[in-house]
């Protein structure tokens, strides 16, 4: 059975046009899910939805979001934010605004453990030390005293990997979480989370643009355009042979070092205009239902 | 290092800006017409008796003479002898300074705690009616000084619902045991609570119209960056552990957003000391201000400077503490 | 989201309006006083003091607002109260904004040795509590309403100098300035006739606050008893009287209070409605 099930969730500017159009997917204990798309596409929005941190000026105007059996979104709101703040976590995309630069790094660790778990302080500081360590951090009791600005982005983002998994969720919600970084270090994070993954047999939804990560690290893999999943399949399917138009255009248009040229192409305008065709045909549906 | 180095630039710019002050004063309270001397004496008095008088306060030196005898007594502490009152400028003077330092701290105090709260307020509302209310008290209170507060006041806690003092720092009648003329502070200490009573209902309506503006000011800022705060990274991520709206604003964006306030609010506060001259003026308050008018219309010119100098080296000395403070507060220049 | 900046906009706009249509009516006050009043303003008669307002039992007919404690009736010299005012506001406000501008646009721009020293003379006079300045100035030069103008010149050029100074510099740092010196043109061209433009919006806005500024300062001026002469109605001169006899005779303090209330509340929401349409910078 699946730990995430996310079942015709619609999301919509409040008093404009939809944002996510009936997006269905499941995300298994331990399954690392990717959702790529253009950017616009929505596919953060989903994260977003699932953690309980969509904008204001957006609203949920229909589906269920299911996490470990229960439905969230027909939870009170204090009952929802502390069951996902117990069970989920976020890996932002930016790691030089992520960390609250008037607080020292320790306690933007262990502030989940000892004021939503109820874990002692001084188990919950042990705990941050292992998980420094486990991230390659030298010196954790040093970075622990440290604010976030005597620390490099590369460091950053390690402790934010580090934070996500003080408490053991079960998912994990990585978004886009080496985009900000030099291309360097962007190699070494993605490495990370993937090894922080496999030890600790955590779930993930994985954001990005970028194909060549999902071939890296996903399993499945959820296609996003205007909102609409044209495509979910698994990755080793995908990259044999992708299911639907867009996806392959999609596919063609990622750099390839071997094909100058080929990196270059960009979605062709047929296979647009049938994608679009498609978002309008799912509104249909979606307006008469 | 750096940061001592820009302190003491600090302390020299400040000197010359004392030095300023104390020039343009005392050259500007010299044109002044009206003798102040034929004002102290007797009617029927000689010239021989001016002239002697004139001496003795040596008002028939040179003005650049008459400077540099006072200047060297102010770097000795003296700062010369009231004509009117024949004391020493400097006791008179510090004798009223703690009723207007009570005074201003006192509407400073009320200005952080409403400002504080119509920002808090309009951060967890935003979006709603009650924000949009905020922002509209905030706007009167911003565009109407504190004399006209005071004003306003006046009606409406001492004319129509009277339930505050409309003049005096104490009830006159009262026996007063105090040592220091701190007296808000001393009648807290001493637990006379009587006391502090009275004062208090004499102070709150002065004190909450010099609060008023700069509650606005405080408000609107600390509202603005806190919800400028609120859409960054860091406070997503505090959502998504499970934390609640309270907590966010409270623990992870506000100690953020209270940084850009404070400078402004240093600087404010000046504007407020220096709004405790017309404040207490109008609800009769024995404080610096009003000894100021009155010897403004004595021609008091010994004590005129002496209180127009202290008034600029505490308006230099609060936005030399806000600079401190801001170093302080600011993790990234305490470990520069 | 949309219906909210929709109704907000709306409300700036009415806010504007509202401010406009008071000084408006108040303009025009000034201008008829002499027609529209209903009594001589300094018209005194004891037998008449400290009549109520014309709902109020014990009123005179003709007193609409009532009387003050000379018999001088209070409505009349409101109206009279209103071209002094205004003046005040307009002399003052444009003479305080050409000299400050004029030196903030000159050290923003010029930048050396000119702006070190008006630097250092805005420094001196933030030192200064305004309030006790501006009756010591009045001390000096001896009252009378060129004595106020004059006062509320030398207290308040700092309010526009600081802000254009800043604005001068910030704009003098942008390309066009550069690619205008590249033409050849002057220094004095480039400052009136390139920079003085950007920095206009936000001189009007600060010329409007000013206006608002002057008016309470007279008010306050009379109201310590150095401003023009005790006979000629003033709003501040009033608002002593009134605030002394309070619990006697409250119409003498509060129609005169109201009136300077809404004066100057409409003068600081003209110019913050002026900021959020025109003023990019100020916002």
């Amino acid at each position: 059975m699946s730990y995430l099930e996310i079942d015709r969730l619609s999301v919509r500017l409040r008093g404009g046009g939809p944002l996510l159009r009936q997006v269905s997917l499941t995300v298994a204990a331990g399954e690392v899910r990717g959702l790529v798309g253009e950017s616009g596409a929505g596919k953060s929005m989903i994260g977003k939805a699932v953690l309980g941190i969509l904008p204001r000026s957006t609203e949920i105007t229909a589906g269920r979001i299911v996490l470990d059996g229960v439905d969230l979104l027909t939870l009170p709101p204090a009952e929802r934010r502390r069951r996902i703040g117990a069970t989920c976590a976020l890996i932002p995309q930016d790691p030089l605004t992520a960390l609250n630069p008037s607080r020292r790094i320790g306690p933007q660790i262990t502030d989940r453990l000892v004021d939503i778990l109820g874990w002692p302080r001084v188990r919950a500081e042990a705990r941050a030390r292992e998980l420094l360590a486990e991230v390659y951090i030298p010196d954790p009791e040093r970075v622990m005293r440290s604010y976030p600005h005597e620390l490099s982005g590369g460091m950053r983002q390690r402790i934010l990997i580090a934070s996500a998994f003080a408490a053991e969720p079960k998912l994990i919600v990585a978004d886009e979480p080496t985009t900000a970084l030099d291309v360097t270090v962007q190699k070494q994070i993605l490495k990370l989370i993937k090894e922080m993954q496999e030890r600790h047999g955590t779930a993930l939804l994985f954001v990005t643009h970028d194909l060549g990560v999902v071939s890296k690290v996903c399993q499945s893999l959820s296609v996003l355009y205007a909102g609409l999943v044209v495509e979910d399949c698994a990755v080793r399917d995908f990259f044999r042979a992708p299911g639907h138009a867009y996806s392959a255009a999609l596919l063609a248009a990622t750099p390839k070092y071997t094909d100058a040229v080929a990196s270059l192409t960009p979605v062709p305008d047929t296979v647009i205009a049938a994608v679009r065709a498609e978002v309008a045909a799912a509104d249909r549906r979606m307006s008469h239902g | 290092m750096r940061l001592l180095r820009t302190f003491l630039m600090r302390l020299a710019t400040t000197a010359v800006t004392l030095f300023g002050v104390a020039v343009i004063v005392f050259v500007v309270i010299r044109v002044v017409p009206g003798n102040p001397i034929a004002m102290m004496l007797p009617p029927g008095a000689t010239e021989a008796d001016v002239a002697r008088l004139s001496a003795l306060y040596g008002l028939d030196k040179s003005i650049p003479q008459q400077f540099l005898i006072w200047a060297g007594g102010v770097l000795q502490g003296d700062f010369g002898t009231s004509i009117t009152t024949r004391q020493p400028v400097l006791a008179l003077v510090l004798g009223r300074l703690p009723a207007t330092l009570e005074l201003s701290v006192m509407a400073l105090v009320m200005a952080v705690i409403i400002g504080g709260f119509a920002a808090l307020t309009g951060t967890r509302l935003r979006g709603t009616r009650t924000e949009g209310a905020i922002d509209v008290a905030n706007g009167m209170a911003l565009s109407v000084p504190d004399f006209l507060w005071g004003l306003v006041l006046i009606l409406m806690f001492g004319v129509l619902v009277p339930i505050f003092h409309i003049s005096g720092r104490v009830t006159p009648s009262l026996d007063l045991p105090f040592v220091t003329n701190f007296y808000l502070f001393e009648s807290l200490i001493r637990l006379r609570l009587d006391l502090w009573a009275d004062i208090v209902a004499h102070m709150f309506m002065p004190a909450l119209a010099l609060a008023i503006p700069l509650s606005a000011i405080i408000g609107q800022l600390l509202k603005q960056s806190l919800k400028e705060t609120m859409h960054l990274d860091y406070v997503t991520l505090s959502r998504t552990k499970g934390y609640g709206e309270n907590h966010v604003i409270l623990r992870e964006a506000l100690p953020n957003a209270i940084l850009p306030t404070l400078t402004l609010v240093g600087v404010q506060f000046t504007f407020l000391i220096g709004g405790t001259v017309i404040i207490e003026r109008l609800f009769s308050y024995e404080g610096l201000g009003n000894m100021a008018i009155d010897a403004v219309i004595n021609r008091d010119l010994p004590l005129i400077q002496g209180i127009v100098i202290l008034f600029a080296a505490i308006f230099t000395a609060v936005n030399l503490l806000v600079d401190l403070a801001y170093a302080a507060l600011n993790p990234r220049l305490r470990h520069a | 989201m949309l219906d909210g900046r929709g109704s907000v906009k709306r409300r700036a706009g009415a806010r504007l309006w509202l401010s406009a249509g008071w000084l408006a009516v108040l303009v025009l006050a000034a201008l008829l006083a002499p027609w529209i009043t209903p009594k001589d303003p300094l018209a005194q008669d004891l037998f008449l003091g400290r009549l109520p307002p014309f709902w109020e039992t014990g009123a005179e007919p003709g007193y609409y607002l009532g009387t003050d404690s000379l018999g001088r009736d209070v409505l009349s010299r409101i109206l009279y109260g209103a071209r002094l005012a205004l003046i005040v506001a307009l002399v003052a406000g444009s003479i305080t904004c050409l000299l400050g501008a004029g030196l903030g646009l000159l050290a923003g721009f010029l930048r050396g040795w000119v702006d070190v020293l008006i630097s250092r003379f805005i420094d001196i006079w933030m030192a200064f509590p305004p309030v006790l300045f501006s009756i010591l100035l009045i001390a000096v030069i001896g009252p009378g309403l060129g004595s106020i103008i004059l006062a509320i010149v030398i207290i308040d050029w700092t309010r526009f100098a600081r802000v254009v100074r800043a604005e001068a510099m910030a704009q003098g740092a942008m390309d066009y300035v550069a690619s205008a010196r590249v033409a050849g043109r002057g220094r004095l061209g480039i400052m009136l006739r390139e920079i003085l433009p950007n920095v206009l919006p936000t001189i009007v806005v600060l010329l409007t606050l000013e206006m608002g500024i002057a008016v309470i300062v007279e008010a306050i001026l009379s109201f310590v008893n150095l401003s023009i002469s005790t006979d000629d109605p003033t709003w501040g001169g009033m608002i002593a009287e009134g605030r002394a006899a309070v619990y006697q005779a409250w119409w003498v303090l509060v129609f005169p209070l109201i009136t300077l209330f809404l004066t100057v509340l409409s003068f600081s929401q003209l110019g913050e409605g002026l900021k959020d349409r025109f003023d990019p910078v100020l916002r």
